[in-house]
């Protein structure tokens, strides 16, 4: 006897509703990311060296800044999306629900991190 | 939920068919590629944190197995963008016949390879950056 309802052991087993709106998240980001993940390798390997001053006053501008954001949030989120349904088609252990909480908090430091250093130059508090 | 019918999956494919490699390679340079952002991150908080620690992280993100690791990088990069594109094309219902399929898991293929050269000769050609 567990105090398990009937309804309680089947829930949870079938689609989550949530596929097409995962889907639809995957391809709006990948769209965007084509024209901005091409243009930060070509600002990145145009600039003319990498030394503190020159990736500071480039990092600086503007629009570099909001670029750069874009980018970095665009690129957490889809790549949140994408491990999300790696680690969901092959992790089948106990260890599943671990790893997804894992890889969510990552995604999370990792777009607030490069969101903060980029508005810290922005805001000139790395001179 | 291991006690759950499935039906035989794995099993039943022939490993090597260029499906299978062309929706893997494109599964492993994006997990290569989430790795790599963690990189990006570790170097912008190191402009972010001023001169000295810009030049601490410097002085390993320099290091030869990151310039290896960069050069991998342009080629996930590029090999995940073409082949995204590919997929951005499937998603309007064209190009899926299986000839037509075919061809753009070679055309992918090359112009990765194409674009990855382009991208490591301009980050790595003498002169280029200091």
């Amino acid at each position: 006897m567990s105090l398990r309802s009937p309804l309680g052991t089947v829930l949870g087993t079938g689609s989550a509703k949530s596929g097409a709106h995962h889907w639809w998240l995957q391809r709006l980001t990948s769209i965007a990311l084509v024209p901005l993940t091409i243009w930060f390798v070509v600002s990145l390997l145009s600039l003319p060296s990498l030394d503190h001053v020159t990736v500071v006053s480039w990092m600086a501008q503007s629009w570099t800044a909001l670029f750069l954001i874009l980018f970095i949030l665009v690129a957490t989120w889809h790549s949140q999306l994408g491990v999300r349904v790696v680690v969901e088609d092959y992790v089948h252990s106990g260890l599943r629900t671990l790893v997804l909480v894992v890889i969510t908090f990552i995604h999370a430091l990792v777009a607030v991190a490069g969101v903060f250093a980029v508005l810290k130059v922005a805001f000139g508090g790395a001179a | 939920m291991s006690q759950r019918p499935t039906s035989p999956h794995v099993s039943v494919y022939r490993i090597f068919r260029y499906t299978m490699f062309s929706s893997f390679a494109n599964r492993v340079t994006g997990v290569l590629m989430s790795i790599g952002l963690l990189v990006l991150v570790y170097w912008l908080m190191s402009v972010a944190s001023g001169n000295a620690a810009y030049t601490r992280a410097a002085a390993v993100l320099s290091s030869p197995v990151f310039e290896l690791i960069y050069a991998g990088l342009l080629f996930t990069f590029s090999y995940h963008l073409v082949a995204g594109v590919r997929h951005l094309v499937w998603d309007t219902g064209r190009g899926l016949e299986r000839q037509q399929s075919q061809r753009s898991a070679w055309i992918v293929g090359i112009v990765s390879v194409l674009l990855t050269i382009a991208f490591i000769y301009w980050a790595f050609c003498p002169g280029a950056h200091s």
